[in-house]
This record gives structure tokens, C-alpha cells and sequence, in this order.
């Protein structure tokens, strides 16, 4: 389970976030700007929050007047809004960057089947399109089993029949890992169809949609 | 035209690949520390690893000498430990190489560094894995036609060291004769075409240096997808 109880001021307003997320499937939709990526980047480690906690599965990522856990020990899988995929290695290299030698690697192979990916592994980030991109991205975030995952806009450069293969491919492997998944999006569509929970964050303030 | 001894080409390109060696690694731990430390003193040193860039060669010169010489602290210090002499000796003239390219290659590598999107360090990070191969897979690597442009800078600037040079290494033929001195020395002497031979060597290699990081940096920036 995943507890979010934090503030962080920014530059035009405090983010202030508190949710509880069992193995369910979160979207988080708003305007540009209010926060949604700095709750996901706070997640993450990348950005610290001023005050309050964020604990999962008895892990304290983040605890006032404590260090905070480092990124590298959180096992966050993290597809960024713009991928952020190594531009100097292969996309088989990216999608097998964090993970160990010797480990099962079936889900990975299985993964860029679904997703349709395997012609690109021996291609190189720039010479594939944005959709490609993402579903590159998206099977990396996923390739090292992580306990967690954070999506920002994960289908904003797919058409609509990739759209589809990603997010039933997505509730899929949620299904079979049950592990806590935030989504950000602006697509109300994408945020009824597979979140259990959907969140609206504006200026940082949230407000769950029932 | 005259066969000339050909011991200063090799002198000089002794010195500037020794100098080079040594200021590719301390610039980048230089750097590293710099972009992501912060304490006390920090602005005083880099100051001072700048300060060559903008004093003339002598005042470095000046320096090294207080320094290395016989008797400073250094000087006294590694010829009563270890035996080794500084002025008057080959590694004079590379450790005045080492000073006045430092700055250059401090300043690429910084620039270089800065240059890498932070997300692909921290999307790294993410997957697990360790600060070291986080610099070593990710940083280093996107860096690198940034660095690879400082080392033949510094290199460049290496080869052409003359004023630092001459105040700690001297004018000793055969021993301490790199280019820029034997350039200099037989201009003196009124020997204009050893000296134009010697210019003509000198920016002879100057060329085949920047034709080569030119074709390097093309071919990295191939290899890591920015063209």
C-alpha cells in the first residue's frame, strides 16, 4: 500500500497531497502546472517534499526530520512525459538497463511482443517515431519489476489502436503484479477506462472524482 | 632543407600527452566535485583553477619556481623524499603544461556535464542502479564529445606551453627543448629556417589534431543519436 501525506511549496502555490493507494490503478488529471508531476517526481525521489510522509509497504521513502530513502532503493519503474530514453544505446539496451544479469526475463520479452516493439531493439531512440517511443519507455519502466509505477501522459503520442494495446497490455500486467499504478493525463477518456480511482490535482490541491 | 634533430617534436609531444593524461582525469574529478558539492572555499578554488587563463605566462612561471623550486615547499619536498628534481627537468615543462591547460579542459568538461538532461541520470537512478554507473553508462558517455573537444584544447595548449616553460624548465637542447623554445632559440640565433621548419612541424600537428577531434565529435554524435 502506498501512503502520500506531504506539502511542498512551489513556486506559485503549495502542492498539499494525501491519498492511500492499495494495488489499485490511480489517474491523476488537471491543468498544466498544478503539481502533477512534482507529486510523481516526489514519489520518486527525484524532488523532496518539505514536510510529512510517503511510506510503501512499510517503506519510508520520505519521513520528516528523516534522510530520505534514495532513489535507487525505491524500485520505481518512472516513464517520463517525454520519455527521457538514452539517446547513445540501443532501445534493447534502455529497455535492459536496470535489470541484473541472469534474471527472468520472460516479462520483458513478452512485453515487447504485446507491444510490438521487438523489430525496434536493434534501432536506436532517435531513429524510431514518439509512439514508439513511449511503448519503449513504458516496457523499460516496467523490464525491473518494480513495486511501484508512475506514468506522466503515457499514451499522449499514441494513436488510438496503440492506446488501446497499451492500456488493456497495462491493466494486464497489473493484474497479474498488483502493484500500486499513478497515472497522469489529460485524457478523460484514458482516465475513466482504467483507473479504479481518479484524482483531479489543481493548483496543488486534490480532489478525488467519484 | 636541413635534417634537424627531432628530439624537441618528441619533447614537446611527451610533455602534452603526460600533461593531458593528467588533466583529463583531474578535471573531471575537479568537475564533479564542483557541479555537485557545495562547501566552504569552493569559489576560491575554482578561482584558482581558472587563475591561469588570465595571468601571463611568466607570473605562472614565477609561481612554479616558488613552488618546485630547490628550495620551496614542493621542490624541497620531492627532491629530499623522493629524488626527484623539478626545474631544469622535463616534468617542469609538463607541469607547466598540467597548469595552463587545466582551466581549459576544467571549463569543457564543465559545460559537458551540464549539457546531460538530468531526467536521463535520474530515470538511471530509478532502474537501481549504483551513482558510479549512473557516471560511468549515462553521464560520461553523453558527455564525452564535450570532453574529447577540451582534451585536444588542452592538448593544443599543452604542446604550445612557452613562457611557464622556459622559466622552470629552461632552454637545456636535448633535454628541455620542446617546440615553442627551439621556435623562439633559433629565431634568436638568427636561424630563420629551423625556426620556420619548427613552425611549420608545430601547426602541422595543430591541424592533424583538430581534423581528428572534428571527425571524432561527428562520429560520436552519429553514435549517440544527436544527428
Amino acid at each position: 500500500m502506498l501512503t502520500v501525506d506531504f506539502q511542498k511549496t512551489l513556486e506559485h502555490f503549495e502542492l498539499a497531497v494525501q491519498f492511500r493507494l492499495e494495488d489499485e490503478i490511480m489517474a491523476l488529471v488537471g491543468s498544466s502546472g498544478s503539481g502533477k508531476t512534482t507529486l510523481l517526481n516526489c514519489i520518486a525521489g527525484i524532488d523532496q517534499p518539505d514536510r510529512g510522509e510517503i511510506i510503501l509497504n512499510s517503506r519510508d521513502f520520505y519521513k520528516e526530520g528523516k534522510k530520505p530513502m534514495k532513489i535507487q532503493q525505491r524500485k520505481v519503474g518512472y516513464l517520463f512525459q517525454d520519455y527521457a530514453l538514452f539517446p547513445h544505446i540501443s532501445v534493447e539496451e534502455n529497455i535492459l538497463y536496470g535489470t541484473s544479469r541472469g534474471s527472468d526475463l520472460s516479462h520483458v520479452t513478452e512485453l515487447t511482443d504485446i507491444l510490438g516493439i521487438r523489430r525496434l531493439l536493434p534501432k536506436y531512440p532517435h531513429q524510431i517515431s514518439g509512439g514508439e517511443k513511449q511503448r519503449v519507455a513504458l516496457t523499460r519502466a516496467l523490464a525491473a519489476k518494480p513495486d511501484i509505477l508512475l506514468l506522466d501522459e503515457p499514451f499522449s503520442a499514441l494513436d488510438d489502436d496503440n492506446t488501446r494495446r497499451c492500456q488493456d497490455e497495462l491493466v494486464r500486467i497489473h493484474e497479474r503484479w498488483k502493484i500500486p499504478v499513478i497515472f497522469v493525463t489529460h485524457r478523460k477518456a484514458d482516465a475513466e477506462r482504467l483507473a479504479d480511482r481518479v484524482v483531479r490535482i489543481e493548483k496543488g490541491h486534490m480532489t478525488e472524482q467519484l | 632543407m636541413m635534417a634537424y634533430d627531432m628530439s624537441p617534436l618528441f619533447l614537446s609531444l611527451k610533455v602534452a600527452v603526460i600533461s593531458t593524461f593528467f588533466v583529463f582525469f583531474a578535471s573531471i574529478a575537479l568537475a564533479r566535485l564542483m557541479s555537485r558539492r557545495e562547501f566552504f572555499g569552493k569559489s576560491a578554488i575554482e578561482a584558482l583553477i581558472l587563475l591561469p587563463l588570465v595571468l601571463p605566462p611568466t607570473v605562472i612561471g614565477f609561481g612554479l619556481i616558488v613552488l618546485f623550486g630547490t628550495n620551496g615547499p614542493l621542490g624541497s619536498l620531492l627532491e629530499n623524499w623522493f629524488g626527484i628534481r623539478i626545474v631544469f627537468t622535463w616534468t617542469g615543462a609538463a607541469i607547466a603544461s598540467f597548469v595552463v591547460s587545466l582551466p581549459l579542459m576544467y571549463q569543457s568538461v564543465i559545460a559537458a556535464f551540464e549539457k546531460v538532461d538530468p531526467r536521463w541520470e535520474n530515470v538511471a537512478r530509478t532502474m537501481g542502479v549504483s551513482e558510479w554507473r549512473v557516471f560511468r553508462t549515462i553521464t560520461f558517455p553523453l558527455a564525452w564529445p564535450g570532453i574529447l573537444a577540451g582534451l585536444i584544447m588542452a592538448f593544443a595548449r599543452g604542446i604550445g606551453e612557452f613562457g611557464a616553460t622556459l622559466m622552470i624548465a629552461g632552454y637545456i637542447p636535448g633535454v628541455t627543448e620542446t617546440v615553442p623554445l627551439a621556435i623562439y632559440f633559433a629565431y634568436e640565433a638568427g636561424d630563420m629556417e629551423k625556426a620556420a621548419f619548427w613552425v611549420i612541424v608545430i601547426s602541422a600537428v595543430g591541424i592533424a589534431a583538430i581534423t581528428w577531434v572534428n571527425y571524432w565529435r561527428k562520429k560520436t554524435a552519429v553514435r549517440i543519436g544527436r544527428e
